[in-house]
């Protein structure tokens, strides 16, 4: 690790001066993956601006329609609350199935969220429930907040504070963890809202996507067997050592119909 | 009375200072002065070094020194060594490219190391490494092994990239049997490449001494004589009665630790010619660069039988792969400890093996938990399955047939060793009671109900541990002797101080010796404390591999404590005013015959170091035995595991629902530890089988080099195992024991793949059998 500077901001309006005035300034929130490419050298910031200190950025808000998350939740926050899993059991599920108990305590969605690793849990979550990315600026939908491979809308310096997720009518995550990481070698969150379905899968590809024809097919007929016969393009997906396109593609569809499944 | 604790399952002494976080590992060594060592190591595979320039790192801030392997050869140090001799088939030496200690004109293997930075903290180091610049020509990189022989030489002088070309057993008799055989099976196996992953990683702290010309080095060694003769006679570090090699602690080895390797080395001659105590612990990273990888063959083999299924012949022709360099241990582990495995527990008339070894620009290759007998059982595991099933005949009752019976014993293989003793088929039927094997087909059908596919695989193995005895080791190419030290000292309270050559990194040594020697002289466990790994401490000792420590450590500290209780019985006989051949010992207590007279063990210890009354006239004061232990053969370990997995057709998972494994290990001393040892191996081997792999690309970039790409197995991956033991005591030590260290990765590789494959109903599968190749094979077959 190089030598940077430390910041502990207690407030928001402290955070982004410190941003403005640093040469090469990073936010860090649970710092899992910042830490460790800082660790191995791959990144090397002039300034290190801690958000742990802004009590603003945790909290958990519920009404009837919404559930608000400040992105410096943890993951473990996230699995244990209540308020969450009475209404969105699938998030409470997707947290607490996050890395393991070291992540989770550390780890934030919005951390995860800015970071957006194609493998990462969340962004399935964020985009299966059209949720709205709140940051100090502005709020943006989901569908326009993941750009690609650890890219997202986020402009330099702009900050999450919050995720607001729709509360849905059903909802699942299933995911098939890669067997050394446990991050998501395909992962996919199924939302139905009404009478209409939407289905994010993440790992699968440079980044978090929706299958349209899955969705499709769901909103006819709200269950597995509406998803025989489909497959996903395997162009796109990602093709390593540990697994092929074509065995993610499949996985895509398993896992959707086992998500599905789950909500009987 | 103190009642021998021997057979109990006696909790561990040393987890109490391992588990509140007092244990003392080389890293928790801090010297005053000390200065850290980061090494430049090579990014590539493959390249000639046109030039290392040091001089911005040398004046980058905090930097001591800056070292290069050009500064080494000023020095005249030697290279490292490899301490095994084989022979090709011609009689000609194994090719040994020189191994330099830090590479100067040439790297062959990314993370080879080039330059050592010393600087006063590692963060100084490690910034000033990144500016030692150096300037490569890159060759194309040897990697794949299937290619090795037919590639461009790495070495000019090693044609085909070839160390040696060996062979054992009857050519012309396993090719004609197999020639007339009725049914002949064939396989083409690949025995997938390991990295260790010890818990702790190496790590290096030496002290010089310029007033007393002492050289102290702590390291992560399972080894530290083998280190201190190693350093001194090869690499002339230091003279060997200036050399102290303290391995304190140490977080687990499997093989990895047995070696010389470069940074280790580097540190001791930094610090001597600095003159300051130089501090080295590899980070992960470096670990899987640059430890010692294990495994990676391919094989051919075929095993020929007659119409019932008798095994009349066995041929088997595998390529090894030894990395850039002849690593310590590297040539003889699939010569020596894999060649002669390959009877297993069979009476196979005739086998003939052939062993080409070859060089990659690939870390160095050497002993891993098992070390070439894994590899071994894997092959005769393998296609003894798949003849079974290309017979139709049950797996069990084929193995049976061909099964060396307890009246064979001596029973002398094709393949040089001979067994001494083993009741197979008792291992093989407790097994298959334990797994319920006749119920399988239930369990079968019930599984499908779910859409689960089911199924079951046996292994049948052997090992050879005890490496033994010195005399045939040396004859057959071992550069040093194979015994073991071990030194009982009385205090004079009666308390025992045990001094053994083996050394303990995690088998619990410090309990079980202890309970062994306790159990001879009949005082309390508690009473006996064993020292290891320190050759300022100790005699000379050969260290800890092969699962050798209780067989042949054991039986040295077994004979030094009858010498204790020999010149105890005399000291007795005084003190009763007795004659010595009527004093017996029992239980602590030294009788005479005919009385009512006894004295305890404490007793006799007293007046040994305080002899007011004593023979002085015709005994030494002082109550303190030693014994070195050179055994007469082997130990051959046996047993039977049995694998039952559920696999998942729609995402290839497997799950391993049920593991049985049957040991026969000899005498045991503490079962606990036993089974912790087969607990451990088996999970390394299903590791080995499901998950873990050392992959590179085809520029010889390793691919997998942090746990995010190499998978190790974790507690939800494993089962709960069923352990059971037979007894059949070993017959040339005292102790009875075999050794019980590698049985779980020897034996279990085969049990899973023969499971998985009979689940899919396929002839092979590769390790690791990832979900993905599963559900490739799944598709495949329909």
């Amino acid at each position: 690790m190089y030598d940077f500077k430390y910041h502990r901001p207690m407030n928001l309006t402290a955070a982004k001066a410190l941003f403005s005035a640093s040469e090469d300034a990073l936010y860090l929130a649970g710092g899992h993956t910042l830490l460790p490419s800082m660790k191995q050298r791959l990144r090397a910031p002039s300034d290190l601006i801690d958000l742990a200190g802004i009590s603003e950025l945790n909290r958990i808000d519920v009404d009837a329609t919404a559930v608000t998350i400040g992105a410096l939740t943890t993951h473990d926050e996230v699995a244990k609350s209540s308020a969450v899993s009475a209404r969105i059991k699938a998030l409470s599920f997707l947290a607490a199935n996050i890395g393991d108990v070291q992540v989770r305590n550390r780890g934030t969605i919005g951390g995860s969220l800015a970071n957006n690793d194609p493998a990462a849990d969340y962004p399935a979550g964020v985009l299966g429930l059209g949720a709205i990315v709140i940051t100090d600026v502005r709020e943006i939908a989901a569908d326009d907040f993941f750009k690609g491979m650890f890219e997202t809308g986020l402009h330099a310096g702009e900050l999450i504070t919050a995720v607001r997720f729709p509360v849905p009518d059903a909802a699942a995550y299933v995911k098939f963890p890669n067997p050394a990481s446990r991050y998501a070698t395909v992962g996919v969150f199924v939302a139905r809202f009404g009478k209409t379905v939407r289905v994010a899968i993440t790992g699968a590809a440079a980044s978090v996507f929706r299958a349209p024809a899955m969705e499709a097919a769901l909103a006819g007929k709200f269950a597995a067997s509406a998803l025989d016969g489909i497959s996903i393009d395997d162009a796109d997906l990602n093709d390593d050592m540990h697994a092929s396109a074509a065995y993610r593609a499949h996985l895509c569809v398993v896992m959707a119909k086992r998500a599905v499944q789950e909500l009987g | 009375m103190t009642a021998s604790s021997i057979g109990q399952s006696v909790p561990r002494k040393e987890d109490v200072r391992f588990i509140t976080g007092k244990g003392r590992y080389t890293d928790d060594i801090n010297l005053r002065g000390q200065a850290y060592a980061c090494f430049v190591r090579s990014p590539v595979a493959h390249a000639t070094i046109k030039q290392v320039n040091t001089a911005a790192a040398g004046n980058s801030p905090g930097v001591i020194a800056v070292l290069t392997g050009a500064d080494l050869a000023k020095d005249g140090l030697g290279t490292l060594p490899c301490g095994w001799m084989v022979l090709s088939k011609d009689g000609s030496a194994m090719k040994q490219p020189p191994h330099p200690i830090m590479a100067a004109d040439k790297v062959n293997y990314m993370g080879e190391p080039i330059a050592i930075v010393v600087a006063d903290t590692y963060a100084a180091a490690r910034n000033a490494a990144e500016l030692v610049d150096v300037e490569f020509d890159e060759l194309p990189a040897v990697v794949e092994l299937a290619k090795a022989r037919e590639s461009d030489p790495i070495y000019p002088d090693i044609p085909h990239n070839t160390c040696y070309e060996w062979e054992l057993g009857d050519r012309s008799a396993t090719l004609a049997a197999i020639k007339a055989a009725a049914h002949v099976t064939r396989i083409k196996i690949r025995n997938n490449r390991l990295i260790p992953n010890a818990i702790e990683p190496r790590a290096a702290i030496a002290d010089y001494n310029p007033g007393t010309e002492e050289l102290t080095l702590y390291t992560t060694s399972q080894n530290p004589h083998v280190v201190r003769l190693i350093l001194t006679a090869f690499i002339q570090i230091a003279p060997e009665h200036k050399l102290r090699i303290v391995a304190p602690d140490v977080g687990g080895g499997f093989g990895s630790k047995i070696f010389v390797y470069s940074e280790e080395t580097a540190c001791a001659w930094a610090a001597k010619r600095l003159g300051m105590p130089i501090k080295w612990t590899a980070e992960r990273s470096e670990s899987f660069m640059a430890d010692a990888h294990g495994r990676d063959h391919i094989t051919e083999a075929a095993l020929a039988m007659d119409a019932d299924g008798h095994f009349l012949g066995l041929h088997v022709k595998t390529r090894a792969n030894m990395g850039a360099y002849l690593s310590t241990f590297a040539s003889s582990v699939p010569t020596y400890l894999y060649g002669t495995l390959l009877a297993g527990q069979y009476k196979t008339p005739n086998i003939y093996v052939e062993v080409d070894s070859c060089f990659t620009n690939t870390a160095p290759v050497d002993a891993y938990r098992g070390a070439g007998r894994p590899e071994a059982t894997y092959v005769l595991e393998r296609i003894v399955e798949m003849a079974a099933r290309e017979l139709h005949i049950d797996p069990a009752e084929l193995r049976r047939k061909n099964l060396i019976q307890p009246a064979d014993f001596p029973y002398q293989t094709p393949v040089a060793l001979t067994y001494d003793i083993g009741d197979y088929e008792a291992s093989l039927n407790k097994a298959l009671a334990m797994a319920d094997y006749q119920g399988f087909a239930a369990r079968k059908t019930e599984a499908a109900t779910r859409g689960m596919l089911r199924g079951i695989g046996l292994s049948c193995y052997i090992e050879a541990c005890g490496l033994a005895p010195s005399q045939v080791a040396g004859a057959l190419g071992a550069g040093v002797g194979l015994w073991e030290s071990g030194e009982v000292r009385v205090n004079p309270t009666g308390t025992v101080t045990v001094l053994t050559g083996s050394h303990s990194h995690g088998q619990g040594h410090e309990t079980t010796f202890a309970q062994l020697v306790a159990g001879k002289l009949g005082i309390p466990v508690d009473a006996v404390e064993v020292i290891h790994g320190d050759t300022g401490k100790l005699d000379f000792g050969m260290g800890t591999y092969g699962s050798r420590s209780l067989a042949v450590g054991g039986s040295a500290l077994s004979r030094a404590a009858d010498k204790v209780i020999t010149k105890g019985k005399r000291i007795a006989a005084h003190l009763m005013d007795g004659k010595v051949e009527d004093v017996d010992f029992d239980d602590g207590s030294f009788r005479l015959r005919n009385s009512n007279q006894a004295k305890t063990f404490q007793e006799v210890a007293f007046a040994a170091y305080v002899p007011h009354n004593y023979p002085l006239d015709e005994l030494e004061p002082g109550l303190a035995e030693k014994a070195f232990y050179d055994p007469a053969n082997f130990t051959y370990p046996a047993g039977t595991h049995i694998c039952e997995v559920e696999i998942d057709p729609d995402t290839g998972v497997t799950r391993i629902v049920k593991f049985t494994a049957v040991d026969d290990f000899g005498n045991v001393i503490n079962p606990m530890i036993v089974e912790g040892q087969v607990h451990g191996g088996v999970a390394q081997g299903i590791g080995q089988a499901l998950l873990e792999n050392c992959v590179y690309d085809e520029f010889g970039q390793l691919q997998t080099g942090s746990y995010m790409d190499y998978c190790m197995p974790r507690a939800d991956d494993l089962p709960n195992f069923d352990v059971g033991m037979t007894i059949t005591p070993c017959t040339h030590n005292p102790i009875g024991a075999k050794g019980c260290g590698e049985a779980g990765a020897i034996g279990s590789p085969p049990a899973v793949i023969n499971a998985i494959t009979h689940a899919l109903g396929i002839a092979d599968l590769s390790m690791p059998a990832t979900p993905e190749k599963v559900w490739q094979a799944i598709r495949g077959a329909k």
